[in-house]
């Protein structure tokens, strides 16, 4: 059933520190609403839990690339149409950049943030495997202060983060120096453009040294890192057997878990083999 | 909650009405100030038939509650013609056959604008690419892909 709209709040704080000060006066009351991309969608279709959210779209404070010599930091509320329009992001991190080309189409891509797509925690969401690939760290930020942590710890369970009730996540930070590394990022969906992935791959290597990256999106309760995969091409063993004891694919509406097991074993072939 | 004023500049014309917050940018347009050329599709952000521009970038306003548009300045379809004289795109989609139903019509004819004021000269990859976002089921597309073209070469766009 439709939502009731009269019956939804939306406040427009002035700063950061206002959005902040509401968060911590009434932790888990308040849920923070930016491009809408989602949100709108669980609003619209009367899943939207929250009755009162908090529009953190004009927050400056949260938008920006800050390019360093070591890092390049992403505000949260980063678009994808940012990212795509950013000359260092898109040559120096091709895997983020084909996730933002291939999500949704240039509406959504104009309005959708990595921050927002991290918190919305999606397994099937684009760009977090692209993160993990790069070893992204993220800054969640309350009146309390702010930390930083590695974004592979961040998803603990399906829609379950390290993030406190009154935090925000703030920024995206990516290391540089990942010129030595051939990328290759794949989406598999029912077509090509603006189509929610079955499964969704990034992956990072480095031929000449064995180093090796592999993430997945859609395969198990969280993004996933393939870490014993990685370990398991490092040292010889058999890649595709070690996939399938790290997966836990399961059967949805877009796709089965047979499938998914299939076309990520068939995805990590056409990586190891460096070609489409 | 209580209605709050929202002012929106929509076709160059300045607005103050008093809204719910988190109406959306789409039923405000319609219903409020009759702009119906605003068409609702699968009202989440898949179809593209909501399409306007906010501030001058495309946007689904199914997806933005009225609040986040306060003080913008909005283009709706009916704020791209010049009185009785249409866009180069409408014109192209008229005489090409980009146009059936003409429900995804005002969504298409946005997101080529919205191409062709950046790239007034794109590839037919490009237009494909930018119009991903919009669902159309009655033309196949071959014939939007090619208003899209013609618009370029024909006039100003």
């Amino acid at each position: 059933m439709r939502a009731y709209v009269p019956a939804y709040d939306l406040r427009v704080p002035r700063d950061l520190t206002e959005t902040l000060a509401l968060l911590v006066a009434e932790p888990g009351v308040w849920r923070p609403l930016a491009g809408g991309t989602d949100l709108m969608v669980l609003f619209e279709a009367g899943k939207l839990e929250h009755r009162r959210l908090v529009n953190i779209w004009g927050l400056r404070e949260l938008r920006g690339i800050t390019v360093e010599e070591s890092a390049v930091t992403l505000g949260a509320l980063t678009t994808y149409t940012d990212v795509l329009r950013h000359p260092i992001v898109r040559g120096e991190f091709p895997l983020l950049s084909s996730a933002a080309a291939e999500t949704g189409g240039i509406a959504t891509q104009n309005r959708g943030t990595l921050g927002g797509n991290i918190v919305n925690a999606s397994p099937a969401a684009d760009s977090p495997p692209a993160l993990l690939a790069y070893d992204a760290d993220v800054e969640l930020i309350s009146a309390r202060g702010a930390r930083w942590l590695p974004y592979r710890e961040f998803h603990t369970g399906y829609k379950q983060m390290r993030m406190l009730p009154d935090e925000l996540l703030s920024r995206i930070r990516l290391s540089r120096g990942t010129s030595r590394f051939q990328a290759h990022y794949r989406k598999v969906g029912t077509r090509k453009a603006q189509a929610i992935s079955k499964i969704c791959f990034a992956g990072l290597r480095v031929p000449s040294t064995g180093e090796v990256r592999i993430a997945y999106g859609s395969v198990a309760p969280v993004p996933l890192r393939c870490f014993q995969t990685e370990a398991a091409i490092r040292e010889g063993r058999d890649p595709f057997q070690a996939l399938a004891a790290e997966l836990a694919p399961i059967d949805d509406m877009r796709s089965t878990a047979g499938y998914r097991l299939r076309v990520a074993q068939n995805l990590l072939r056409e990586f190891l083999n460096g070609s489409r | 909650m209580p209605k709050q004023a929202i002012a929106l500049t929509v076709n160059g014309v300045e607005h103050t009405l008093d809204s719910w917050p988190m109406a959306r940018l789409l039923d405000v347009l319609r219903e409020d100030l009759r702009l119906t050329g605003v068409k609702e599709g699968c009202g989440e952000g898949e179809c593209g038939a909501c399409s306007v521009l906010l501030n001058g970038t495309l946007v689904n306003s199914c997806l933005i509650p009225v609040l986040q548009a306060n003080g913008a300045r909005i283009t709706t379809i009916e704020g791209l013609a010049k009185g009785d004289r249409l866009h180069a795109i409408q014109q192209a989609f008229i005489e090409h056959g980009g146009a059936q139903c003409g429900i995804c019509t005002p969504g298409m004819v946005l997101a080529a604008y919205s191409l062709l004021r950046v790239n007034p000269d794109p590839s037919e990859a490009e237009i494909r690419n930018a119009l991903a976002g919009n669902l159309c089921r009655c033309t196949g597309y071959t014939r939007i892909f090619e208003s899209v073209l013609r618009a370029c070469q024909g006039s100003e766009a």
